[in-house]
């Protein structure tokens, strides 16, 4: 029953994330290659899209994958169970908000998680940047070592990663201006 | 109007509102539940905040419960929640719905080609920014380092090192010095 494990994978996920939206993402990476229902290459598409979209991107995120699995009943389903687990965990917090935050034990658990947290992502970034930015198949094949890197799209990223920390603009124009770079440039290609 | 009703409203402005999610919500939370309908003071705003970004879950979804909580009890909380993540339904359900039919097209290839390379750089940046608060010492550096290593070239699945870093942290004791 697809709807049921759409529910329970997402149950999981919002159990186990711990740090935001941003969070989510390696997850949904392991569950794509663990079910097989989407590409690290379509799932970099959906989070491009959740950024660029209002509300969480979290929430977008799990609405994005479900759908993407089993259309509209998949989205629901995907969005409820992503956030049954924090509506449980958060209605027994704010019973007892003060002694949480002091709590000793709560305070070392989560001196932790936050960088495992942030570890996760950014090997979920290395996932991303191994589909996007690297071309090992062409490395593997020729051997040149010049060929492990795609240079124009590492040039592009490059210049966003600058243009980012010049000007705060909202991330839905960089993923726009990326967008017309990449039709101009034929980057599909 | 019933509060229940007017809970639900809100947090579906709130969430069409938001653009990015997190932290670009802060702003316009302050302004809708905080000033407009009075539901919660800034401070304690700010604690809902915080432990919405510690407790496990999106922490736009954990803010929606507990200022739904504080209202209406535990169905003030759902009904918040509902209502925030309502207006993800429709607009990803026409996005997706549109973009599944254009797929296959060369230009909408190329430019998610590179809208990949700029996610790779959103990630980078949104690593950077969590790393400047969560790696504090010798020990969360090593924390980081060893599931960024475990999480790359291992395929088990993450909730594993979630759970040994919960463990560790507990262990180092090292919450005082957060």
């Amino acid at each position: 029953m697809i709807y049921l494990r759409l529910f329970y994978e997402f149950a999981k996920i919002g159990l186990f994330s711990v740090g935001g939206g941003m969070a989510t993402f390696p997850f949904l990476l392991d569950l794509g290659k663990s079910t097989g229902w989407f590409t690290q290459q379509e799932l970099a598409n959906m989070l491009a899209i959740s950024e660029s979209t209002p509300g969480a991107i979290g929430v977008n995120m799990a609405t994005y994958v479900g759908f993407h699995v089993a259309s509209l009943p998949g989205a629901v389903m995907a969005t409820l169970g992503l956030i049954t687990p924090s509506i449980a965990i958060v209605v027994v917090i704010s019973q007892m908000l003060a002694r949480f935050q002091k709590n000793r034990m709560v305070q070392n658990a989560f001196y932790g998680l936050r960088p495992a947290s942030t570890g996760l992502i950014a090997a979920a970034g290395f996932g991303v940047v191994s589909i996007s930015i690297l071309t090992i198949n062409e490395f593997s094949r020729t051997g040149n070592p010049l060929l492990l890197v795609d240079w124009r799209a590492l040039a592009l990223a490059v210049a966003l990663f600058f243009a980012m920390k010049k000007v705060k603009w909202h991330p839905v124009w960089f993923i726009a201006i990326s967008a017309v770079i990449g039709i101009l440039f034929h980057f599909g290609s | 109007m019933p509060e229940l009703v007017d809970l639900f409203l809100t947090f579906s402005r709130i969430g069409i509102l938001t653009f990015g999610g997190g932290y670009a919500m802060l702003p316009i939370l302050q302004r809708e539940i905080v000033e407009d309908k009075k539901w919660a003071k800034e401070s304690e705003l700010a604690d809902y905040f915080a432990i919405g970004q510690c407790t496990p879950g999106i922490i736009a979804v954990n803010t929606a419960t507990f200022i739904g909580c504080k209202r209406r009890g535990i169905v003030g909380g759902v009904v918040a929640t509902l209502g925030l993540v309502f207006p993800a339904l429709f607009i990803i359900t026409a996005i997706a719905a549109f973009l599944n039919n254009f797929a296959e097209i060369q230009a909408v290839k190329d430019a998610f080609a590179a809208v990949r390379v700029c996610v790779c750089v959103l990630i980078f940046n949104a690593v950077i920014k969590l790393g400047k608060s969560s790696i504090k010492d010798h020990i969360t550096f090593l924390i980081f380092l060893c599931v960024f290593l475990l999480a790359s070239f291992t395929g088990i699945s993450p909730i594993l090192w979630v759970l040994l870093a919960a463990v560790a942290g507990i262990l180092m004791k090292g919450g005082k010095r957060l």
